[in-house]
Parts: structure tokens; C-alpha cells; sequence
């Protein structure tokens, strides 16, 4: 495996990262190599969990195959099983009642939200400050509760059907959101004094990391990758799914293409969230949640696609059908795999102690990436 | 640009290119020999500036593979699809990988789990699989486990 | 001198017996150092996948492990106790797991946690390339159900495996106590 790296000058060091290292945030192994402390390239080995999704889902009915795509990028489940309903409903035209759209994009946004909490604390632990892992913990309990209530499940919920939601909302959903919002905006203050203005913090991630948006594109990088190079690429905005043609909400954008640019993303992003689920949780209209639909799905014979904005960028799903109950062939487009192939790209020339800004602000869940 | 005006400005660029109908983007199927200047043009014409692929996958009839390539154009936001018919005893096709730079793990993956051979790319190898899977190509259709896969 | 009174903290084994000039402590040996090895087991930082995130919960503020002993999670296998496999295990992940099981130093302890690290769980059918069970590579302690399991389902899982060290029954004892 080290023989293949090509050609090596005198006095370069290989060393691995990985697969077991807790800044990796799962299973990747990075053979480096360097030249003293300057990095020379970086080439990732993946399929630590490759788990074989794709071969998989090939004997799987539309109505089993949600639960996988839970477990694919598991930190924004929700998002993902919305595109899954979402392909089935456009292949069948299946109608989605009022009801379930608002509660659709309601759980969207709050997934989005815990996935960057979480995001947040992992990458000031990654930087070598434990105390904000803590907080973000904390405010993504209160967002695991009111998934709990709901959905039934803390993490990998399968809430999202062809049709509309499998359940009814609890009755206590719109006061717990109400009191996580005043929360949320009390604590935010907080981050920006913490991590955000810290003088540490800047210095570790400004110039750091730095691609051009050119690159950027060519690299197929989508999500907060791409929008921190000042490339407007948000699903939401641009071909919009569910209500979001009927929301507002602004797309942020920050133009430097460095760490601290696609960090600033990512916190302007939680405050979006913040202002599409203030707009709807008030407004939710009264009727059943779920579509009536055939008890066997079938799609039609063709090739759909449908793509989602995920918190790590463009989440796609390709499914080639034969006309019968399982996909003939189906694709999961997945974000993480474009946004590491720019970590080479990157990291050339910098040191190894930005390897881990770096990577922290690309936002790797791996099994995403291996599926 | 809608799907009519990609069709006429397709036509003048490769007259051989077919058509499909059905689906909500322009599906151009082409012979794998036309792909390399075909990609060229659509990239760099200033009309249609396809500069971001956004997915590269492979399909398994079980008498022949297709290539499918997704493109869309982040100035102008149009979609195209664009396929190629390969041959299963001999699926060689050219690389797009110093075009779209996104190509080069996309494309790996493709070969180890198809047996695509992808012409000058610069580092074909297995990505995902472990070592000592070249060849088995786990996505065919008549991929043989008897241990692990289950034929209802 | 007074033998009745008992010094000992409440779940002590054994007895202490206050004297001028020093004290004594009665108990076996055996059951004094499985005492204070329960309490204090380091785990390893090993996720593979979802159920790393409920394992990170644990370690948050709310469901908090460390008042259990398990303070420090190691990053390097030579400085823990306990490996929680948190996550599915797949072909090439397997020669990684047994190496870091044979780098961790005795007494060590594996906890399987969530459905895939049991039997495969969700990806049992169908797939080329998951190992259906942790167990087929290492020797495992306690099993932990749940896709991912709750947060307190691990905590049990952590107190019945101090449990088990004190009352001499994981496989570690009992291969030594059979030498």
C-alpha cells in the first residue's frame, strides 16, 4: 500500500491518521505524507464501514428502504428520509397533505440545527477545547426530546412515509419548541464569546484550508463547502422541494473559501433555521398527516432523481425502476463523498496541526461517505 | 435554458446524439467514443457551461452496462443527463477526471464495483472495497455470494 | 477494643475495624481489587458509526458516565479498559479491531453495543461486506440492544458490567481463576 503513493523524495515521512483516532469523527484513514511538518498530500482510504447500502436496497421494498438512508448520514436522518419519500411521491404522484408539509419542514429545520450543534461542539473539542462539547450536548437534548415525543426515537427516526409523517405531532410539540427557541436565542450569545470571537480560535482558522470557488465546483462540493467560497448552491433556494418557495429565508454566503468562512456559514445557519421554524410553528394547519396510498408501491418504469439540502450539502437519490416493488438500481449521491475529495487539495502545503481545522470544518460523518 | 433550447444546441453539437423521452431533464445517450470531445464543448462553451457534475454512476442491464453522468451549470441552472452503452465483455471508456475534477473518486468507485475501465485516468484503484476484491465487481447483477446474498 | 463497629463505605467487601495506631481491613483479596477495578474502567474512543453519537450523549452532561468511573475515554488502546464497540463492523474494519483488542492490556473488557455490533443488525441480509457480530472476532462481556440504544440502556449496560467484574464472572476472571 505505501509503494503505490508514487514518487517520495528523500527524507518524506508517511504516517497514518486513523482509522481508530478521535478526531476523525468515525472511520477514516489518512495516509500523509510529509516533508518535516508541511504536508505533501493526503490521500484518504476509505471503506472502514462500507456496509454495501446500494446492493442492499436492491431487495428492499419502497416502504423498507427509508430506514437505511437513516442510517447513511445519521446525524441529519431526517432529511434524508424526507428525500426518500419525496422520490417515491414524484414517481407515483402521490399528494402530501398541508399538514404533514409543515411538519416536514418543521423536523427539517430542527435536524439541521442538531447536526451543526453537534458539528460545533465536535470541532472545538477537535481544536482542543472540551467545555463547548457540553454545551452543544445540552441544547441538542432538548431537540432529542421533542424528536423523542414525536417520532418515537433519539436519532434514527423513520418518521417520513410516501404520503406525509407516520404520526401525528405530540401535544406538547409547540410549547417545547417555543421554550428550545427562547433557549436557543439566550445561548447563541454565548458561542460567539466562547468560540466564535476567541482570538485562539480566528487564528487557527483563518487563512487556513483556503480553495477557490472554481475549484470548489470542480471539486462537486455543495453545501456550506461551497457556499463559503461565495457560490450560491443552496437545494432550498434553487430548486426548491416541499414549502421552501414559500418561506423566507436568506441564504448565507461568505466569500474568503477558508475555515473561519465556512464556520461563519454554519453558525448563520442555525439562526435561519431559527427564523423558518418561528415562521411555521405558529401556522399549522389542521388535517391527517398521511396520504392514502396503495398498501405496495410500485414505481413506474424510468430513472428518477431527487435532491435535498442536508446540513453537509446536495444529499441525492437516483433510482432506476423496472415497474416491480424493489429499485433495479438505486444511487445515494452523497455530500461528504465530493467534500473529501477537496481535503487533498487543500491541505497541500499547509502543516499538519491544520489537518484537523481543516477536516473539521468539511463536516465528515464517514458512513456517509462509504455507505 | 429549457429543455427545448438545450436539444437544439445539443443537436449542433453532436448530431449523433439520441434522445430520450420521459423524466424531467434532457437525457442524451451517445456512443462512448463521442464522450471525451462531447464533454470538452458542453464544459467550456460559454451558452451552456456545464461546470459542476454532481453525479457519475453506472447501471446493470444484464446484457450491457450504461454510464450515466448528471451535469448542471451553477451560472444558468440548467440539468442534463447524459448516457453511454458499454460493452460488459470490454467496458472501456474515456476519463473525465482532469475536466471535472470530481470525476477522479466517483469513477474509482464505478470501476471496482462495475469493472468499468476508465482510459487515463490517473490513479484507477479500489476505493471502498478491501484489498483482494479487484475483479469481483460487487454491483453486477450476476455477482455470486452464496454465503451472504439471499435470492428470493 | 471494639470488633462490633464497621468502618467500611456501604458497598465495600469486606470490613474495617478502627484501632488506635492503625486499622485493619478484612476481606479477600480477590474481592478488593474486583471492587476497585469495576470502579474505575477507562473505555477506548471507538465509533464506528450511529451509535458512536449515543455513546457521545452518554459522555455529555446529561447522561453522565463518568460519575461511574469511566472518566477519562483513552485515545491510545495501552491506557484503557473497557472497548465499547459502537457500531457496525465491517470486513476491513475487522483485522483493525482485533488488533487494537490485542494492544489493550489485561484486565480489558468489550461491551457490543447496538444492534449491528450484536449480530449485523439492520444489515444482516444481503450484504458482502458486514461481519454479523462483533463477536466473531472478539470475546464479548455484556451486549447492549437497541438501533441506537437509548442512553440509559448503555449506563446499564455499564453498571452490569461492574457487576459482573465484582462478583468474579467475565471471561477475563474466569480464564485466570481456571491458570
Amino acid at each position: 500500500m505505501v509503494e503505490e503513493l508514487g514518487s517520495n523524495t528523500e527524507g518524506d515521512l508517511i504516517i497514518n491518521v486513523g482509522p481508530q483516532h478521535p478526531a476523525t469523527h468515525g472511520v477514516l484513514h489518512l495516509v500523509i505524507t510529509l516533508n518535516g511538518e508541511t504536508i505533501k498530500k493526503v490521500e484518504p482510504h476509505l471503506g472502514y464501514i462500507h456496509r454495501s447500502i446500494e446492493k442492499m436496497c436492491e431487495s428492499l421494498t419502497y416502504r423498507q428502504f427509508i430506514y437505511v438512508t437513516s442510517r447513511m448520514d445519521y446525524l441529519s436522518s431526517h432529511i434524508n428520509n424526507h428525500a426518500c419519500a419525496l422520490i417515491v411521491e414524484k414517481g407515483m404522484q402521490i399528494e402530501v397533505p398541508p399538514r404533514a408539509q409543515v411538519i416536514r419542514v418543521l423536523m427539517d429545520e430542527l435536524t439541521r440545527i442538531a447536526s451543526h450543534e453537534l458539528w460545533w461542539g465536535a470541532m472545538a473539542m477537535d481544536l482542543g477545547a472540551f467545555t463547548p462539547f457540553f454545551h452543544a450536548f445540552r441544547e441538542r437534548e432538548a431537540i432529542n426530546e421533542i424528536m423523542e415525543e414525536t417520532c418515537g426515537a433519539r436519532l434514527t427516526m423513520n418518521y417520513m412515509v410516501p404520503g406525509g409523517v407516520l404520526e401525528d405531532l405530540h401535544p406538547d410539540f409547540q410549547r417545547k419548541v417555543k421554550e428550545f427557541i427562547t433557549l436557543y436565542k439566550r445561548k447563541i450569545a454565548e458561542y460567539d464569546d466562547m468560540v466564535t470571537g476567541n482570538i485562539i480560535f480566528q487564528n487557527r482558522m483563518k487563512g487556513v484550508g483556503v480553495i477557490s470557488a472554481a475549484d470548489a465546483i470542480s471539486y462537486g462540493c455543495s453545501g456550506p463547502t461551497l457556499r463559503g467560497c461565495g457560490v450560491s448552491c443552496d437545494i432550498r433556494k434553487i430548486y426548491p422541494y416541499e414549502l421552501y418557495d414559500k418561506i423566507e429565508f436568506d441564504e448565507v454566503l461568505e466569500t474568503a473559501g477558508d475555515s473561519f468562512a465556512r464556520y461563519m456559514v454554519r453558525i448563520r445557519e442555525m439562526n435561519q433555521s431559527i427564523r423558518i421554524i418561528e415562521q411555521l410553528i405558529d401556522n399549522i394547519p389542521e388535517g391527517d398527516v398521511q396520504a392514502k396510498t396503495k398498501a405496495v408501491l410500485k414505481l413506474p418504469k424510468g430513472e428518477f432523481y431527487q435532491r435535498v439540502e442536508t446540513a453537509r450539502g446536495e444529499f441525492g437519490i437516483f433510482i432506476v425502476s423496472e415497474g416491480g416493488t424493489n429499485p433495479y438500481r438505486i444511487k445515494f449521491r452523497s455530500p461528504g463523498f465530493s467534500n473529501l475529495s477537496a481535503l487533498d487539495h487543500m491541505a497541500r502545503g499547509s502543516k499538519i496541526g491544520d489537518l484537523v481545522a481543516m477536516m473539521g470544518t468539511l463536516d465528515l460523518v464517514i458512513p456517509d461517505i462509504d455507505r | 435554458m429549457n429543455n427545448e433550447e438545450l436539444k437544439t444546441a445539443i443537436t449542433t453539437l453532436l448530431p449523433t446524439g439520441v434522445f430520450e423521452e420521459g423524466g424531467e431533464w434532457l437525457n442524451v445517450l451517445l456512443e462512448p467514443s463521442d464522450w471525451l470531445p462531447f464533454a470538452l464543448q458542453v464544459r467550456h462553451q460559454e451558452a451552456l457551461c456545464f461546470d459542476y457534475m454532481f453525479c457519475l454512476t453506472c447501471i446493470d442491464w444484464k446484457t450491457h452496462l450504461t454510464m450515466v453522468y448528471h451535469l448542471s451549470s451553477t451560472k444558468y441552472r440548467h440539468n442534463l443527463v447524459v448516457k453511454a452503452n458499454l460493452d460488459k465483455a470490454k467496458p472501456d471508456i474515456e476519463t473525465v477526471s482532469h475536466i471535472w475534477r470530481t470525476a477522479e473518486f466517483h469513477e474509482r468507485e464505478v470501476y471496482e464495483m462495475f469493472g468499468v475501465n476508465f482510459v487515463h485516468h490517473p490513479d484507477l484503484r479500489l476505493l471502498i472495497l478491501p484489498d483482494g476484491w479487484e475483479g469481483k465487481n460487487p454491483l453486477r447483477k450476476d455477482f455470486d455470494d452464496p454465503v451472504n446474498m439471499i435470492k428470493l | 477494643m471494639d470488633i462490633t463497629t464497621n468502618a467500611a463505605p456501604e458497598n465495600f467487601p469486606g470490613q474495617i475495624q478502627e484501632l488506635p495506631g492503625g486499622g485493619i481491613v478484612l476481606s479477600k483479596l480477590d474481592d478488593v481489587i474486583n471492587w476497585a477495578r469495576s470502579n474505575s474502567l477507562w473505555p477506548l474512543t471507538f465509533a464506528t458509526s450511529c451509535c458512536g453519537i449515543e455513546y457521545m450523549s452518554v459522555a455529555g452532561a446529561k447522561y453522565d458516565f463518568s460519575r461511574f468511573g469511566f472518566e477519562v475515554a483513552r485515545a491510545s488502546p495501552r491506557q484503557a479498559d473497557v472497548i465499547i464497540i459502537a457500531g457496525t463492523i465491517v470486513n476491513k474494519m475487522a483485522p483493525v479491531l482485533k488488533r487494537l483488542y490485542d494492544q489493550m492490556t489485561d484486565p480489558k473488557y468489550v461491551i457490543a453495543m447496538g444492534a449491528c455490533a450484536i449480530s449485523g443488525g439492520p444489515f444482516f441480509y444481503n450484504t458482502y461486506s458486514v461481519v454479523k457480530g462483533a463477536d466473531h472476532i472478539i470475546p464479548v462481556d455484556v451486549y447492549v440492544a437497541g438501533c441506537p440504544p437509548r442512553p440509559e440502556a448503555l449506563l446499564h449496560a455499564l453498571i452490569s458490567l461492574q457487576e459482573k467484574i465484582k462478583s468474579g464472572m467475565t471471561r477475563e476472571q474466569i480464564k485466570s481463576a481456571n491458570v
